[in-house]
């Protein structure tokens, strides 16, 4: 049975934070703050992009995994804000990682959950003996439309999962996985459209809350198990609030997602929001401990996974780069005029 | 090898030459030096041609075939050489090598860039080619950059300040006061140095060498013949040329110029000369450090003293050694190809007696000093008058 | 300023691995990776050598006045690192504003260096952050 081998994540560094968003559009800042669960979020530098934030997290899962580059089959990158319409973000990740060049690599995307569909394909082509080791990134650098809800959360981060079929290897093994999909527009971002739309409240209900209910609750059929069988459960975080309402009504408890519940402090970062998440309650998790994911991407689907903690996870840990550690370390705040300069909004002559 | 001389010298006014493209430049101080030596064009029998980045300034190559178009010199040999910012003496080093050799007598030098018609990013982009394009200009790594990286490492192992960074500046504007054919006449403080725009921290623009058009030009001989042409030829008593790295990183130290201290060593044994024989001296000051580096890897002071001295004024006009009279690249201007040609005829005018206010005392030895990139390329030559 | 793609391309393991190289003759190590030892010259024997990218800021500068490629990005800073493998090497050092000195340690990252116009090519390199 596959599973995961090596993880790695990285958020960058630079922050903004709630009341200085709001001080711009002149909006009461503990509104939203309490309305979204968010302090503050990440902001990528000029000089980052999904692909510098996918080798980031690449270069981490690897040296976390204690394997060499070159034995990874498969490198799959998920993200919606891919650096270029045309031309792969895997190959920049595989060339920066030296995975040598025997191993196939596609982009993904499926708005915030194409890096938990890219881990689907992997234990799919890992369980076959199609490839021995293969990697999925979640990684984005996310746009807001500048005055939009949006621009409170869209954020920047990504994490990477190195997934393999050997036992003693694996860190946590993936029990199983289902998915739930259906054809829902609530988010989209048409071909050369600087920022993605929405439709409001309809992204929540008929989006969000429906499709990773579905997903867990196929899951807990399909497995048996109960929300108080997962010692941890990981949901997509759009905002700090969502992942809470959908946890309670699922029968989860505040204590089993808070490890994973990131972002209130580094806001959404889409393809890579369930994949920190569930980094950071790796970091955390002893062995034989259960963990459920369930992401969810716009447009729309859920992918939820069973995940069983292996021993091999203690001897790892000395070569992880905790999450919660990361993402407190270094951080520099900018305001918004720069925020929208590395963005790239603002342009010299 | 025959011993050679300068017998005659032109020069164009440096500065923002806004009605003068490169042809004309170079025809000014080309014709200048005929004149000056009592040449005529069909006399001259093989021309070089210093210019660095004539095609990315103007997009003009073939420059040297130009130069000997333009001047009349009837289809001579014209050779264009291009070492950076030491294309100028590049070519002085190469005419006075086809004297020395016997194979030419009459040889004309010339140096030319005409900067202005770029756009100041233009220009940066094109003069940190001088540089590693490949590892420092691809990274945004610019000139001053290079420079400013070689300073701060001075500052850092010898205590060098920017003030004394400041006080080069200060003192080769002063010079350039004197210098009818100086881009800028006009005095700067330390303080108007140190409060100047950054362009490459520590370094302010101030201390640098400004964007300049201009040419310069000689009139080469072997000195058995000179007296024909001038009544105080300036024999050429060394001259000498080494490179190093083209990236500063790959050096081996970046607080000298290795280069500068083997062609200085070279140079002076050839003369028979030590540093202090040296009367005037017009070294490469493309920004304030350099100079600073250069007096130390020439041997005028010990690493680390050269800033102090010069804050004390040790190198201003008639002082203990006069340097960089005609103002420098710093207060003269620097049109990078004729910058090595300019330097020569400065000392050949101090040699000859004829730099008015500001001529040095009895100056009976000169010396050239001129660097290309971050000191990839070093040239130095020895002059002195010829009684 | 437009590049060719290949420029960019066969160097691409240097620029984003900090792969340089060493002489087997004498051991010295280079980056970035030169074709002959500048000991050994003829003689060298060269290997390629990953360096690990950590080391302490040797020298550095804020550039203000850039070359055109860099116009958006101006100031940056620059720096001449130390590599803890010996060699020096030139590269971005990002100090978030916070300011570099001399003998701080650093550690190599994953940036865009420059970008082909709204168009053109992403330009990826090693630079340096505080370690």
């Amino acid at each position: 049975m596959s599973g995961i081998i090596g993880y790695g994540s990285y958020v960058p560094n630079h922050r903004i934070t709630v009341e200085e968003i709001a001080r711009v559009w002149g909006e009461d800042p503990e509104s939203i703050k309490n309305g979204l669960n968010i302090k503050e979020k990440s902001v990528p530098s000029r000089d980052e992009d999904a692909a510098t934030i996918a080798v980031e997290a690449a270069r981490k899962a690897v040296y976390h995994s204690g394997i060499d580059a070159k034995e990874i089959g498969a490198i799959y990158v998920g993200s919606e804000s891919h650096p270029y319409a045309v031309k792969p973000t895997a190959t920049i990740v595989s060339e920066a990682i030296s995975a040598g060049h025997n191993f196939t690599a596609s982009d993904l995307e499926f708005a915030c959950k194409a890096g938990t569909a890219g881990m689907q394909m992997l234990m799919g082509m890992t369980d076959s003996n199609m490839i021995k080791y293969g990697m999925t990134i979640g990684a984005d650098t996310s746009q807001g439309r500048p005055g939009d809800a949006l621009e409170y959360t869209a954020s920047a981060g990504g994490a990477a999962f190195i997934i393999g079929k050997e036992k003693k290897e694996q860190i946590a093994e993936l029990i199983t996985t289902v998915s739930y999909t259906s054809d829902t527009p609530d988010f989209w971002r048409r071909e050369g459209a600087g920022f993605p739309s929405h439709g409001g409240r309809f992204t929540g209900e008929p989006g969000y809350f429906r499709h990773i209910t579905k997903a867990t609750e196929l899951l807990f059929e399909k497995t048996g198990m109960k929300a108080n069988d997962f010692d941890y459960a990981v949901f997509h975080q759009p905002n700090g609030k969502f992942p809470i309402l959908v946890a309670k009504k699922l029968g989860f408890e505040m204590k089993q997602i808070e490890h994973g519940l990131i972002t209130p402090v580094i806001g959404n970062t889409y393809s890579g929001a369930s994949l920190i998440g569930l980094a950071a309650t790796l970091d955390h998790a002893k062995p034989r401990e259960k963990i459920l994911v369930t992401s969810f991407g716009s447009g729309a689907g859920s992918d939820s996974f069973a995940i069983e903690v292996r021993e091999a996870i203690e001897e790892k840990r000395k070569r992880s780069d905790k999450v919660h550690e990361m993402i407190s370390k270094n951080k520099v705040y900018i305001d918004y005029s720069n925020y929208l300069k590395s963005r790239g909004s603002i342009k010299k002559k | 090898m025959r011993d050679v001389a300068i017998i005659g010298v032109g020069l164009t006014k440096f500065g923002e030459r806004w009605e003068s493209g490169l042809r004309e430049l170079m025809a000014e101080a080309g014709l200048a030096a005929l004149e000056d030596a009592n040449v005529e064009s069909k006399d001259v029998e093989i021309v070089y041609g210093g210019t660095m980045a004539s095609g990315r300034f103007i997009g003009q190559e073939h420059v040297a075939a130009l130069l000997a178009d333009q001047l009349g010199f009837k289809n001579i040999p014209a050779v264009r050489i291009e070492n950076a910012c030491a294309s100028g003496g590049s070519a002085l080093r190469q005419g006075y090598m086809a004297v020395a050799s016997g194979m030419y007598n009459l040889v004309a030098v010339g140096g030319v860039e005409k900067m202005t018609d770029a756009t100041s990013t233009e220009a940066t982009t094109a003069l940190g080619g001088a540089g590693d394009q490949e590892w420092e200009l691809s990274q945004g790594i610019t000139f001053p950059g290079l420079y400013a990286l070689m300073a701060r490492r001075h500052m850092y192992e010898y205590g060098t300040t920017v003030e004394q960074m400041a006080s080069v500046a200060v003192k080769n504007h002063d010079n350039a006061c004197k210098n009818k054919y100086a881009q800028f006449h006009k005095k700067f403080t330390i303080s108007d140095i140190l409060n100047s725009k950054v362009v490459a921290d520590p370094l302010r623009i101030l201390d640098c060498s400004p964007i300049s058009d201009g040419a310069a030009a000689v009139i080469l001989a072997p000195l058995e013949i000179a007296k024909k042409y001038t009544d105080t030829p300036i024999h050429i008593i060394g001259s000498a040329q080494a490179s190093d790295t083209l990236g500063l990183s790959d050096r081996d130290k970046i607080t000298e110029i290795k280069a500068t201290k083997i062609a200085a060593e070279d140079a002076f044994r050839q003369a028979k000369i030590s540093s202090k024989d040296v009367n005037v001296l017009e070294v490469h000051d493309c920004f304030t450090i350099a100079e600073i580096l250069a007096m130390e890897d020439m041997g005028f002071y010990k690493k680390g003293q050269a800033a102090k001295a010069i804050e004390d004024g040790e190198t201003t006009l008639n002082s203990k050694i006069s340097v960089n009279t005609s103002g420098g690249l710093k207060g003269c201007g620097h049109p990078v190809g004729a910058t090595g040609i300019k330097q020569a005829v400065e000392v050949t005018l101090q040699l000859r007696g004829e730099a008015g206010e500001r001529q040095v005392n009895g100056a009976e030895i000169g010396v050239t000093h001129n660097v290309g990139g971050s000191g990839a390329t070093s040239v130095v030559h020895v002059m002195k008058r010829h009684n | 300023m437009e590049r060719s793609s290949a420029s960019l391309w066969r160097k691409i393991n240097s620029r984003y691995n900090m792969v340089g190289n060493e002489c087997t003759n004498c051991g010295k190590a280079y980056f970035p990776p030169r074709l002959v030892c500048k000991d050994c010259g003829r003689k060298s024997k060269m290997q390629s050598k990953k360096f690990n990218g950590t080391g302490e800021v040797y020298s550095y500068s804020k550039i203000h006045v850039p070359t055109d490629a860099f116009k958006d990005s101006a100031p940056y800073t620059v720096g001449i690192i130390k590599l803890d493998e010996g060699p020096l090497v030139e590269g971005h050092i990002i100090d978030d504003g916070k300011g570099v000195n001399i003998g701080m340690r650093v550690k190599s990252a994953f940036r865009r260096m420059d970008v082909d116009g709204e168009e053109g090519l992403i330009y990826y390199h090693f630079k340096f952050v505080p370690e």
